[in-house]
């Protein structure tokens, strides 16, 4: 009975999915407001606290907030026949944008004005990647490990030239080791 | 074999980025570097075309490197490495959510990432920044050149209204304005 009823859901996921992908810009938390319309309110697969959890889920696993909530909201849905759907309908749009979008480059990179263009742009993006790089300090924990941790891993990977998934993995050891004689001691 | 390396190398990105966005440049500065991919001017470039385009960086970036590498199945194989790791690891976790959020792993392990991502983002800023800035090496000559002045300048102006919360698609367009603007009347 509820297989019935998740199978029938899934050009539905698809659709929600494909919109959501199309109408966001930027990405990351931005999607977020659009996904809880579109699946709370219209749609009524999840409920606001879902949304809610989504959001602490995505910060704690890997890769993209769209893919993971997609993947998340499908499954509830439709099990893993639902949780494709929604994933790749929340890809799809991206996917032919970019094709088309590298097409055009290609035949107008060479242009004088596309030149002096990405000449202004890149410096623009510069400070839009350090605006981001701000809001993520602010949202990051402080405290004298995390000041460390950062410390070190832009040593590891600016000065050292270390391995940038080698310095991740260190990250993740160091925060797990401190967390956790950290616990052990409050138990005493 | 272009595809399977397009497929691994963006499914390493897509299973080490925690956080999504802009979080996943360190990870994506290298890998373009360290396989001659891309140059770091180039993918500037395109983190400005990601950001006025719908969709998640992360799909726009694996979209765009996998298409200039390997046409339309280099650009499949590349995003469907980014996007498969979050897939798995959330059919799992959204069964054990309650254990998931619970463990004290998963917490201890966030603990050291969040601060990592920051120093590896201050690291390729540090990259980006020195390619923007001096194109063509760093010489004590650069600071005598107009076009140093002139990024200096759009820097400053964009990073101003930057903070003060314009829209990042409108300081794209002006960015692009001013560029060309100062390269036919200056440079």
């Amino acid at each position: 009975m509820e297989e019935k009823r998740g199978r029938s859901q899934l050009l539905p996921l698809f659709l929600t999915f494909f919109k959501i992908g199309a109408f966001t810009f930027g990405g990351g938390y931005a999607m977020i407001p659009l996904i809880q319309r579109e699946t709370v309110e219209s749609r009524k697969w999840i409920t606001d606290e879902d949304v809610l959890e989504i959001i602490a889920i995505a910060e704690s696993t890997p890769g993209p907030i769209a893919i993971n909530s997609a993947t998340f909201v499908g499954s509830r849905v439709a099990g893993m026949a639902g949780a494709a759907c929604a994933t790749l309908g929340v890809i799809l749009p991206s996917f032919v944008i970019i094709l088309i979008v590298a097409k055009l480059l290609d035949a107008f990179q060479h242009l004088r004005a596309v030149q002096y263009a990405f000449f202004g742009i890149r410096a623009g993006v510069l400070a839009l990647i350090l605006k981001a790089f701000w809001n993520m300090y602010k949202k990051c924990p402080k405290g004298l490990v995390s000041y460390c941790i950062a410390a070190g891993s832009f040593l590891l990977a600016a000065i050292l030239k270390v391995n940038v998934l080698v310095v991740i993995l260190c990250c993740a050891l160091a925060g797990l080791v401190t967390s956790l004689v950290r616990a052990g001691r409050e138990k005493k | 074999m272009i595809y399977l390396d397009l497929f691994w190398t963006f499914f390493k990105i897509g299973l080490f980025t925690f956080g999504g966005g802009y979080a996943m440049l360190p990870l994506i500065q290298a890998a373009v570097a360290d396989h001659g991919w891309l140059s770091t001017e180039a993918l500037l470039n395109f983190v400005a075309v990601s950001e006025s385009t719908p969709g998640p960086f992360a799909v726009n970036i694996a979209t765009y490197i996998g298409s200039e590498m390997g046409g339309i199945p280099g650009a499949a194989c590349a995003t469907l490495g980014v996007a498969l790791p979050s897939f798995l690891i959330i059919l799992i976790v959204a069964r054990c959510y309650e254990r998931f959020r619970a463990s004290r792993i998963v917490s201890g392990v966030m603990t050291g990432l969040k601060p990592a991502v920051i120093g590896l983002i201050g690291s390729a800023i540090l990259t980006m920044g020195s390619a923007v800035l001096f194109p063509g090496g760093f010489t004590a000559a650069v600071f005598t050149t107009l076009s140093f002045w002139v990024t200096v300048v759009i820097f400053a102006v964009v990073a101003v209204l930057a903070f003060k919360k314009v829209h990042p698609i409108l300081l794209i367009c002006l960015s692009a304005v001013l560029g060309i603007a100062a390269g036919y009347l200056l440079l």
